[in-house]
């Protein structure tokens, strides 16, 4: 039997506001601690919660992001749970009257498009951390993370494979980042992801008894969870099981998914409104303003490279991955270089160069304008389009300029024909046997040739003249 | 007349004139507790050193003439409402030995103003209850009759202030909590509007209804009161971004033409007939004062009870989550994390606190919601909506404040419902959100206080104040003394 699965998910993401979500605390991640602590997020007797409007201001420009409903009026709601990082026993989180509702997300999976809607966005606080320690029988709290404020985003079951899922995350990564809102870091935990999966007959309505997927803190785990944990329901389906309504942890050195719970503890989170809160009402105009405020997008930037520049689709989807990438790009196209040709650049060497120092392109010495600034050195015929890797390479390192690199090194290619034909003449003289095979058809051997002059030329020879006269003389 | 029985009006006076020093002020009222705290009870801690301290600089501070509202004048703060550095107990074996690391925005105002604090005082373990008798720390006995309750759950800073232990205090009101010990004890007490005073720093019991509120020996020492801890405060949301009048000099503001609403729901049966009689006559005196009484209904009173335990306990129960012994407060080792939460909030609450812990976490529980708490939502929305109709036709509305007077301590404890209708008349005031005031209106034939409640529109306490104010220069119950 063909099984299709059935993916919703809900993802947490950390804002990117400098004070917690209800008091003037520091949200700076990796500190000692409770070094971050105040008595209203540790909770002491007494105190009350303050609206962090620019969180709020954040839902909201990520709901637009998301092309939500903006709920003029909503209100918070406290879930009721004891646990030690908690706090206040409850968090403060909406139910009932959520920020906003009725979004979706374009993904592309294998050059399928396709649109996954979102349930709701709303507003909560995140929790402490238990941390255990020294294997004694105690445990200890921090209580820095508590209070800071966190995004829920939840999709409805639309998405059908883990590839379709880890689409998902790497796009609504690229959004959040976009706007400013989530660092989207899955590894620390400011973007987290949680997966609700469920298999069914294809062709069957009705949904198969789901399972909860959590730990899967990369967008590779996100993939490699959820395909395991598909198969593993198909074949427990085809093996006669029962698959069990349960939380499943990822492990990730195990590759496997495991039962968190031996029995499901049924939760009643006893939510009410919160009465610390007044509800949330917003003004059209502020919602206008908000959306006016608005960057471009992945989509539209990614439509509007295919439709200004020229490039490919495949291309403009790498370039808009990472806003920081797409506008590098735009800078250099800006400042008068070929798209097309800046983006083989940024895809090819300088993509390899910033993965193997680990480095983002805003990071980098080189700058849009040097890049274009090498570009038309090549164009001109200064150097060639090989020697231009060496030059980009050492642009790279040194943060020095084409024009230094190559006045520094000597790296001005050689157009001069009658030095090259002297060359030339020199390799072909002592190349007989290659040069007899040439002609007896074995064409591929222009290359042996050429690579025989760019050595004696340390790479110097413009390659044009080179292919020319080695034509002439070969034919 | 000795220092102690001073009012903040006479204090201030005699502090200004300099007839009084604080340090006597704040000598003669230790002295006093000294000879009648043990029959009391009235406190949980005294701050006698640091109120000595408090008196001298008080004394520097009206010597340059750097002198407050209240520079000098020793109150006391009912034991759920946070002093820094001082222990905030709830009245609560939970709460025993926590010492708030913050200031709630009421005490520092009054800081502000330059108060002494002679300590804090007992209450209703986390305000839940109607008589006092709900404390870790023991009961607090009525002045008036010390085998009698003094009312609840302000129990402590109203018998305090009817004993002349302070000069005025600081208590809270969910459903009556300032207003029910004020009638007990025969002092003022005022719930102003909710919204008017920051709940900053008062530990909660129900959030949308709880709120602070002076009890004083005069009207106009809760309009001072009032004058200084009223205003918007930024660390509570709720609190009103609402102009805040000076009611001081709103009070002697003629009532002539004002019109008393007297609602007949709260002349009903089982109102106790001297109870009764007193707050007609109350109301006479208003009327020969120029204002007019009108009949008025307010028809969903009777539902106001239920709905009342329903949503407050729904909302303690919340509230008091944070008790678990992980960061501050009571904690009872277990064999693990759940037994150590079971141990910790079996020990550290007492009966009542459990019971609405209980109550209000079934209220809340799913499948229940919709019957309970959306249910008493709707009808608060009523009660609500009963008031808005009536404050269409009048500008007050005068009622008794507590169907009988103090009863016998231990005569309702085992009883929590008839405990929980001595409510009965406070609080609507409190599930609409308006203010109320409850004055001295006469004694029972056992010379037990009793009290006229005057409740108005919202943010409108001036009027409340003033009409009361009227009333009590127009009578002698408010110079009263129990004999201790």
């Amino acid at each position: 039997m063909q099984y299709e699965a059935v993916i919703g998910l809900e993802i947490h993401a950390q804002l990117l506001t400098d004070t917690k979500i209800f008091c003037g605390c520091s949200t700076r991640f990796g500190s000692d601690p409770n070094t971050q602590i105040c008595p209203v997020c540790t909770g002491m007797p007494g105190v009350l919660p303050v609206m962090n409007r620019k969180a709020v201001e954040y839902v909201v420009r990520t709901g637009l992001a998301l092309h939500c409903d903006i709920s003029s009026y909503s209100r918070f709601a406290r879930k009721n749970y004891f646990y030690p990082d908690l706090p206040k026993g409850y968090q403060i989180s909406q139910f009932e009257l959520p920020l906003c509702e009725h979004g979706f997300v374009d993904i592309t999976v294998e050059g399928n498009s396709k649109r996954v809607a979102l349930t709701r966005i709303h507003l909560e606080e995140d929790a402490g951390k238990n941390i255990h320690e020294g294997g004694g029988h105690d445990s200890a709290v921090d209580l820095n993370r508590a209070g800071v404020p966190l995004m829920e985003i939840v999709t409805e079951p639309d998405i059908r494979s883990a590839a379709e899922a880890a689409a998902f995350m790497k796009k609504l990564r690229a959004i959040v980042r976009y706007i400013g809102v989530c660092d989207g870091n899955m590894e620390q935990g400011s973007l987290r992801c949680d997966a609700n999966v469920s298999i069914r007959p294809s062709g069957q309505e009705a949904y198969g008894v789901k399972t909860e997927i959590k730990n899967m803190n990369s967008f590779r785990y996100v993939e490699k969870a959820l395909d395991y944990e598909i198969k593993r329901q198909i074949r427990s389906l085809q093996d006669g099981e029962r698959i069990i309504q349960e939380t499943r942890l990822w492990n990730t050195e195990k590759g496997v998914t495991e039962s968190m719970r031996s029995k499901e503890e049924a939760h009643d989170y006893r939510y009410f409104p919160d009465p610390d809160l007044m509800p949330i009402e917003f003004e059209k105009s502020l919602i206008d303003r908000i959306q006016s405020e608005l960057v471009e997008l992945p989509d539209e930037k990614h439509r509007r490279f295919v439709d200004e520049h020229g490039i490919s689709d495949e291309d403009a989807g790498l370039l808009v991955a990472e806003r920081e990438t797409a506008e590098w790009f735009e800078v250099a196209v800006k400042a008068g270089g070929d798209p097309k040709n800046i983006c083989n650049w940024i895809k090819g060497d300088f993509a390899k160069l910033l993965n193997d120092n680990n480095t983002q392109i805003n990071e980098s010495l080189v700058t849009p304008q040097m890049l274009v600034a090498m570009l038309s050195l090549v164009e001109k015929g200064t150097i060639s389009g090989r020697i231009a890797k060496t030059v980009f390479e050492e642009m790279y390192r040194t943060g020095k300029t084409a024009d230094e690199v190559v006045e520094e090194k000597g790296l001005v290619q050689i157009s001069d024909a009658s030095g090259i034909e002297t060359i030339i003449d020199e390799i072909l003289n002592n190349s007989t046997g290659e040069v007899a095979r040439f002609r007896e058809g074995e064409t591929k051997l222009m290359g042996f040739f050429v690579g025989q002059v760019m050595k004696a030329t340390k790479g110097k020879a413009n390659p044009k003249i080179v292919n020319e006269l080695l034509r002439k003389k070969l034919n | 007349m000795e220092l102690y029985r001073l009012s903040i009006e006479e204090a201030r006076l005699a502090l200004d004139s300099g007839e009084a020093r604080p340090s006597e002020i704040v000598q003669s009222l230790f002295e006093r507790i000294d000879s009648v705290e043990e029959k009391i009870n009235s406190y949980v801690t005294l701050t006698k050193e640091a109120a000595f301290a408090d008196a001298l600089q008080a004394e520097a501070a009206i010597r340059s003439g750097r002198k407050n509202a209240l520079t000098g004048i020793p109150l006391a703060i009912k034991d759920n409402i946070c002093t820094e550095g001082i222990k905030t107990t709830c009245s609560s074996e939970m709460l025993a030995h926590f010492i708030a690391p913050y200031e709630s925005t009421v005490t520092a105002k009054l800081k502000m103003q330059g108060y002494t604090l002679m300590g804090k005082t007992n209450l209703d373990e986390f305000a839940m209850g109607s008589s006092t008798e709900n404390s870790a720390f023991g009961a607090t006995n009525n002045p008036w009759d010390t085998t009698r309750v003094p009312g609840g759950s302000s129990g402590g800073a109203a018998a305090a202030v009817a004993a002349d232990e302070c000069i005025a205090a600081l208590g809270s009101d969910t459903g009556g909590s300032i207003r029910q010990p004020a009638a007990f004890c025969g002092v003022v007490g005022l719930k102003p509007t909710y919204g008017r005073v920051s709940r900053y720093g008062l530990v909660a019991f129900a959030s949308s209804f709880d709120q602070i509120g002076p009890i004083t020996k005069t009207v106009r020492d809760s309009a001072i009161l009032l004058n200084v801890i009223g205003g918007h405060d930024t660390a509570d949301s709720t609190s009103a971004p609402v102009e805040l009048p000076d009611f001081t000099s709103l009070l002697e503001k003629d009532i002539k033409g004002m019109k008393v609403g007297i609602p007949k729901e709260y002349f009903i049966e089982g109102v106790d007939k001297e109870v009764e009689q007193s707050v007609r006559k109350g109301i006479q005196t208003l009327e020969s004062l120029g204002a007019i009484p009108v009949e008025i209904s307010l028809p969903h009173t009777e539902y106001a009870v239920a709905a009342y335990y329903i949503l407050a306990t729904s909302e303690a129960s919340s509230n008091l989550a944070r008790y678990d012994g992980v960061r501050y407060g009571l904690r009872v080792q277990g064999d693990d994390l759940t037994d150590m939460y079971m141990r910790t909030r079996e020990e550290g609450f007492g009966a009542e606190v459990k019971r609405r812990i209980i109550l209000g976490t079934y209220a809340l529980s799913s499948g229940y919601y919709d019957a309970y708490y959306r249910k008493a939502q709707q009808v608060r929305t009523l009660v609500k909506e009963d008031f808005e109709r009536a404050f269409e036709q009048v500008d007050v509305i005068a009622t008794p404040t507590a169907p009988t007077p103090a009863f016998k301590a231990g005569e309702k404890t085992e009883d929590p419902l008839q405990m929980y209708l001595t409510d009965i008349f406070t609080i609507s005031v409190n599930l609409a959100g308006v203010p109320a005031i409850s004055v001295p209106c006469g004694f029972t034939s056992d010379n037990l206080p009793i009290g006229l409640q005057i409740m108005g529109k919202h943010f409108d306490e001036a009027s409340i104040l003033r009409i009361a104010h009227a009333y009590e220069q127009a009578t002698e119950w408010h110079k009263r003394k129990p004999a201790l």
